[in-house]
C-alpha cells in the first residue's frame, strides 16, 4: 500500500534524482480540441517555477493534465520519474486550488479540510492514525491557523482560507507542489507567509509550480519561468526570461485588445 | 397518552412505523450527500426513472432492487449521452429523460397487470406493507447505510473537492456512479413509505433542514436522521388520527419542520440573519 511510501521528499530516494516535473511534448485539449499545444518542460527538484500566462493561455488546462485528469493526445508526462497514476497512488502531487472552487459554505471545519490531504495515506476507512492526527497539527501550526482549527472553512478571511489549503497540501507531502492563483485574495501577511513556506518546501526538495497573475513578487521567490500562451513562448531562469520584451510577447500575442489583468 | 399507544397495539402500525424508520435513516443520510453536492434535481430524476424497472423485476419475479438499478443508473447514462451530443442544456435533459421514463412505467404497469398496484407505487402503501416487500425493503436499506457509513469520509471529499480526491488517487468515477446507485436504492426503500412522486423529499428535505442548523457534516448527518425519523413517526401518526394520505403527511411534516428551522435556526436561520 502507499503507507510504505510516506516520506516520499528529500531527493534521496531513487526516485528523487528524477525531475520533479517532465513534460515531453504535450498536446492535450477537451473534446479532440487541444488547448495546450507541444509543451515541453522539465523542473528539478528542489525549484520553484512560475506559470504565467493570460486566462485562457493553457494554465489550467496543463495543471489538469498534470494531474492527470485530462489524457494527451501526444506526449508524455513523468512525476518524479513516475507515471501520473502511479504519481497518484503515491500522494507525489499536492494540488492547491483556486478559491472560486470552493464551496464555503460546506460544513466542514478547518481541521477535516487539512485531514483531507491525509486521505490517500489512510486506509480505506480513512480512520487518521496518531501521525496523521501529528502531521495535520504541523501543517496547521505552520500555517498559523491551529487556533483556528475548529472553525468552519467558510468562516475564515480570504488569506486564511488560502492557508487552509496550503496547509492541506503540506498535510498530503506531496514532492510536487501545485499551485492556481496562490496570492489571488491574501493579505500581504499571507502572501509572505506563502512565499517563506514554498522556499522551505523547495529547500527541501520539492518541486513547486504555481500560476500567477501577481507579476512583482515572482523575480524574487522563483528560480525558473514558464510563459505560456497554448504553447510554451519561453521558459529558464527567471533572470533570462522574466523579461519586459517577454512578457510583452505573452500578454498580447494573439489577443484581444484589453487582456484581463 | 391512550392517544399514542392506542394504535402501536395494531399490527399494521407497528410495522408501519418500524419500516418507516429504517427508511427515513437511510434518506436522511443519503439525502446530507445530495444537499451538498447539489443534485436534488438529480434525485428527483433517477427515483422517477426507476419505475420502468420496478415494473419489469415486478414482472419477472426479479428483486426490484435490480430492476431500479438498471433503470437508475441508465437514466443517468441517458443523460450524460445526451447532453453531450446535443445543445440541449443539462436540466432539460434531466427534466425530458426522466418523464420519459417514468410515462414507460406507467405504460408498463397499465399493460403488466400483475400484482403490481399503480397507487401503491406512486404514493406508497406503508399500512398495508407486505412481508416479501417488508423483507427487501429493510435489506436494501440496511446495504445502503452501510455503504454510506462506511465510505462516508470518501463520498464527503467527493462531495468537497473531487479534484483533490482524484489527484491523491481516489476513483471518483466509482465514487459518482455509486451515490448514483444509492440514490436508486434509496428510491425503491422509499417507494414502500411514501411512493415514488415524494421520495425525492425524503433525499432532500432532512439533509436541507439539518444543514441550517449546523456547521459540522457528523452532526448534520444526525440531525438529518433525528428530522426524518420524527416526521415520519409524527406523519404515521397524523394519518391515523385524520385518516389521510400517510406519504402526503410524512412529507408534509417534513416540510413544515424545515420551514420551522428556517425561520428559528440559531445561526442560518431567517429571524438570526435579521439580528446580524
Amino acid at each position: 500500500m502507499a503507507s510504505a511510501e510516506r516520506q516520499p521528499d528529500r531527493g534521496a530516494t531513487a526516485a528523487g534524482q528524477a525531475p520533479g516535473i517532465a513534460v515531453d511534448n504535450l498536446t492535450v485539449g477537451y473534446n479532440g480540441r487541444p488547448a495546450v499545444v507541444d509543451v515541453s518542460l522539465e523542473l528539478s527538484s528542489g525549484s520553484i517555477c512560475a506559470l504565467v500566462g493570460m486566462n485562457g493561455s493553457g494554465k489550467s488546462t496543463l495543471f489538469k493534465a498534470l494531474m492527470g485528469f485530462l489524457q494527451p493526445s501526444r506526449g508524455r508526462i513523468r512525476i518524479a520519474g513516475c507515471d501520473l497514476r502511479q504519481a497518484r497512488r503515491r500522494q507525489l502531487v499536492a494540488y492547491v486550488p483556486q478559491s472560486e472552487q470552493v464551496d464555503w459554505d460546506f460544513p466542514i471545519r478547518v481541521w477535516d479540510v487539512v485531514m483531507m490531504g491525509r486521505y490517500g495515506s489512510m486506509g480505506p476507512l480513512r480512520w487518521p492514525s496518531a501521525d496523521d492526527r501529528r502531521q495535520v497539527q504541523r501543517a496547521l501550526e505552520r500555517v498559523d491557523l491551529w487556533d483556528l482549527r475548529e472553525r468552519q472553512i467558510g468562516s475564515l478571511s480570504g488569506g486564511q482560507r488560502k492557508r487552509a489549503f496550503l496547509a492541506r497540501a503540506l498535510a498530503q507531502g506531496g514532492q510536487v507542489l501545485l499551485l492556481d492563483e496562490p496570492f489571488s485574495g491574501v493579505d500581504i501577511g499571507t502572501e509572505r507567509l506563502i512565499i517563506d513556506l514554498l522556499i522551505e518546501r523547495r529547500d527541501q526538495g520539492a518541486t513547486v509550480l504555481l500560476a500567477t497573475h501577481d507579476l512583482e513578487s515572482v523575480p524574487s521567490f522563483c528560480d525558473r519561468v514558464v510563459l505560456i500562451n497554448r504553447t510554451v513562448l519561453a521558459y529558464g531562469d527567471t533572470s533570462e526570461v522574466f523579461t519586459q520584451a517577454n512578457l510583452l510577447r505573452t500578454f498580447t500575442l494573439a489577443a484581444p485588445p484589453a487582456p484581463n489583468s | 397518552m391512550e392517544l399514542l399507544l392506542a394504535p402501536l397495539e395494531l399490527v399494521f402500525m407497528q410495522r408501519a412505523l418500524a419500516i418507516g424508520v429504517v427508511v427515513a435513516v437511510v434518506c436522511a443520510v443519503l439525502s446530507c450527500f445530495m444537499t451538498l453536492k447539489g443534485w436534488a434535481l438529480m434525485g428527483d430524476a433517477v427515483s422517477h426513472a426507476v419505475l420502468p424497472g420496478v415494473v419489469i423485476a415486478y414482472a419477472l419475479g426479479l428483486p426490484f432492487a435490480l430492476g431500479a438499478f438498471v433503470f437508475g443508473v441508465g437514466s443517468v447514462g441517458v443523460i450524460g449521452v445526451i447532453k453531450q451530443h446535443t445543445r440541449v442544456k443539462e436540466d432539460t435533459v434531466i427534466g425530458l429523460v426522466f418523464t420519459g421514463f417514468f410515462a414507460l412505467g406507467l405504460v408498463l404497469i397499465s399493460k403488466i397487470r400483475s400484482s403490481v398496484d399503480l397507487t401503491h407505487i406512486l404514493f406508497g402503501n406503508l399500512l398495508g406493507i407486505t412481508d416479501a416487500d417488508l423483507v427487501q425493503t429493510v435489506v436494501i436499506s440496511l446495504v445502503c447505510l452501510v455503504l454510506l457509513l462506511v465510505l462516508r469520509r470518501d463520498l464527503l471529499l467527493f462531495c468537497f473537492d473531487p479534484s483533490h480526491a482524484r489527484s491523491i488517487g481516489l476513483n471518483t468515477g466509482a465514487l459518482h456512479y455509486l451515490l448514483l446507485t444509492l440514490v436508486s436504492l434509496t428510491a425503491v426503500a422509499g417507494l414502500q413509505t411514501v411512493g415514488i412522486i415524494l421520495v425525492v423529499a425524503m433525499l432532500v428535505t432532512p439533509g436541507a433542514t439539518a444543514y441550517l442548523l449546523t456547521d459540522r457534516f457528523d452532526r448534520m448527518t444526525i440531525l438529518a436522521v433525528l428530522s426524518a425519523v420524527s416526521a415520519t413517526v409524527l406523519g404515521i401518526y397524523a394519518s391515523y388520527w385524520l385518516d389521510a394520505s400517510t406519504a402526503g403527511c410524512i412529507v408534509v411534516v417534513q416540510t413544515l419542520q424545515f420551514l420551522l428551522v428556517m425561520v428559528l435556526a440559531p445561526r442560518h436561520g431567517l429571524l438570526a440573519r435579521r439580528r446580524l
